[in-house]
């Protein structure tokens, strides 16, 4: 079979237990600084070399975080930038000599500052060079605010990611999820990077299956608070929230229209799990599927017309796909007995979804477009809850390592993965949010 | 009704057993026809060794607390949790006097509601096991449903395998946790 995973090399693990060691100490030092940490467990094929110099006064003007650091990890956990070292100190306004970087076979290079400004803000510059033809392609400033500054890193990722790539960059989106310390559950909105997380819901019932609506402003969710599962849409600045399914039943798995209008959700409210179509104020527009089996998990493509969803019709769950109005669904997936929640690429153009091998359970993708072979991403145990990021180029998904639930991203090809770490509890339940916040 | 004629004779005694047995938590006892209710030893006082025992035994005076908070006192002395087999949904014959007398309770009480909490081991994923949860649940209603309890005094809810009874991944833990909890309210 088809398996696109890359064996670590002896030293490759090496590094990497290294990585990891480092890692728990940083960890301890500065327990305040970071709730998660990223760890690169892969090497890719072919990874453009950049070399991010220490942003001048980064340390004097904000020493709560690193700037270019921040800029260097986002560039390195997308999996097509390799970072030079970059020794030295350099700003948007210096005259860098090319020859010098082209030494350290650096393709590209950034640089920067943070300054202090009067009114309590901070102006954060950068410049981009090419270092093979020797000139300048890219540079910003901008003013923000001290709780901005972590964003302001990302968009600078991002600047630079869509500048060498042609790819509109990631870094500055958010991701919501949820952990699990002791018997409470907290759901919780981060920067894509897994760093600054907020609390949006704590609860001591579970939380599952968050959902962000098309325009970044909502998450919708099911909480079991009443003591079965209901789901509620909440906005995520406001705090303000509402039921928008609440049968008889279980209410569960929403999905959003990518036009914000309607929720799919499974409903048992006519006994079995069956799939549904909501307005944004829980009134039920139709029902989707009429089976006399489980059908759950929808999840709409991009364009709207058709939802993707699981179903064990045939015996086993298996991913089917029928018309936003109804009708015969398709069967998608074949290989294996047990293929669960799918989510579909930006584009519509690849699944991805859990695949149960032996006992295994392995995040899997499957090209649409006709003849693919499922490709396993990963050769974990308990993967789960796989997310597109708004550029299609990386998934989200939950597993686990060393014993507690955990965060990674992956690239598409499986090559490049980095573990969002938390330090303090079980995490799960990822979902990537669209571009804007 | 089909299960009336099984039941009839011993359906008393058996409804008494199986609820210690279940407090105990042995899913899988078997029950003898001919033991007695009661045939146990004294044992002494202040011994300790009556500790987690529910019902039916230990010292002789020993007090067996009755507890009005949480609904009927009828509804304290039945067993409250029915197991399902691996990728099961089938509502064991162990569990006929349990349902049947579910069904009397809420039959000769129409004010009587039920929610039946659909449970699953922590196997696949989240939402398919919500769906596998609800699935036990519904099988349950439907068994109570047959024996005249009536819809509007069911409800079947599932927490999939977000709430287990016992933590563990090995086959003991997952047995205790694929189950449908009772809760009159």
């Amino acid at each position: 079979m088809p398996l696109l995973l890359r064996r670590l090399d002896p030293i490759a693990a090496l590094r990497c237990a290294m990585l990891s060691m480092l890692t728990a100490l940083l960890a301890c030092a500065l327990p305040a600084q970071a709730q998660f940490r990223v760890e690169i467990s892969g090497v890719g094929a072919t990874q453009l070399p950049i070399a991010i110099v220490k942003f001048r006064d980064e340390e004097r003007s904000a020493p709560s975080l690193s700037i270019s650091a921040i800029v260097r990890a986002d560039l390195e956990r997308s999996g097509v930038f390799k970072n030079i070292d970059a020794p030295g100190a350099l700003d948007e306004n210096a005259q860098p000599v090319m020859s010098e970087w082209r030494g350290r076979a650096a393709d590209a290079l950034a640089a920067g500052s943070v300054t202090r400004l009067a009114d309590g803000r901070f102006d954060v510059r950068f410049k981009l060079w090419d270092v093979v033809k020797g000139n300048v392609i890219g540079g910003q400033s901008m003013a923000v605010d001290a709780a901005d500054l972590r964003l302001a890193a990302h968009r600078i990722a991002d600047a630079i990611y869509e500048k060498l790539t042609g790819d509109k960059g990631v870094f500055s989106t958010r991701i919501a999820y949820v952990t699990k310390s002791g018997s409470r559950f907290t759901l919780r909105v981060a920067d894509a990077d897994g760093e600054g997380g907020q609390v949006a819901l704590n609860s001591p019932e579970p939380i599952i299956s968050p959902a962000w609506s098309p325009d970044g402003k909502q998450l919708a969710y099911v909480s079991f608070e009443k003591q079965k599962a209901v789901v509620y849409s909440q906005d995520t600045s406001t705090g303000a929230r509402r039921e928008i399914a609440n049968f008889r039943g279980s209410n569960s798995a929403p999905a959003w229209s990518p036009d914000g209008q309607l929720l799919a959700v499974t409903l048992s409210r006519d006994n079995g799990s069956q799939l549904y179509l909501i307005d944004r104020n829980g009134t039920i527009v139709r029902r989707l599927t009429n089976s006399n089996a489980i059908d759950t998990e929808p999840a709409f493509a991009p364009d709207g017309r058709s939802i993707y969803f699981v179903s064990d019709r045939g015996g086993g769950p298996q991913i089917y796909r029928t018309g936003v109005n109804g009708g015969n669904a398709e069967r998608v997936t074949f290989g294996g007995s047990y293929n669960i929640s799918p989510a579909i690429s930006p584009d519509g153009r690849t699944l991805a979804y859990i695949s149960r091998q032996g006992g295994a359970f392995r995040l899997y993708t499957l090209d649409l477009g006709g003849s693919g072979q499922p490709v396993a991403l990963t050769d974990g145990n308990d993967d789960e809850s796989p997310s597109f990021a708004p550029n299609g180029r990386l998934i989200i998904y939950a597993s686990r390592a060393e014993g507690r639930d955990v965060l990674m991203t992956t690239t598409l090809d499986g090559k490049i993965k980095a573990r969002l770490v938390s330090t303090t509890a079980d995490v799960r339940e990822p979902v990537w949010g669209p571009y804007g916040r | 009704m089909t299960f009336t004629p099984i039941l009839s004779a011993r359906s008393g005694l058996l409804a008494a057993l199986t609820t210690t047995a279940l407090l105990a938590g042995c899913s899988s006892v078997k029950l003898d026809s001919d033991v007695p209710v009661e045939s146990r030893t004294p044992s002494a006082v202040g011994a300790g060794g009556a500790g987690g025992a529910a019902a039916g035994g230990g010292a002789q005076s020993r007090v067996t607390p009755v507890d009005l908070t949480n609904g009927a006192n009828d509804a304290s002395k039945l067993a409250r949790v029915v197991y399902f087999d691996f990728d099961s949904y089938v509502v064991k014959d162990d569990y006929r006097s349990l349902i049947d007398s579910y069904a009397k309770l809420l039959a000769g009480d129409r004010k009587k509601h039920l929610m039946i909490e659909g449970h699953t081991d922590e196997r696949g994923g989240r939402e398919y096991n919500l769906a596998l949860g609800q699935k036990r649940a519904e099988a349950v209603a439907k068994a109570l449903a047959l024996l005249g309890a009536t819809s509007a005094q069911v409800e079947a809810v599932s927490f999939g395998k977000e709430r287990p009874a016992v933590q563990g991944s090995d086959e003991a833990a997952w047995a205790k946790n694929r189950r449908a909890e009772l809760k009159l309210q």
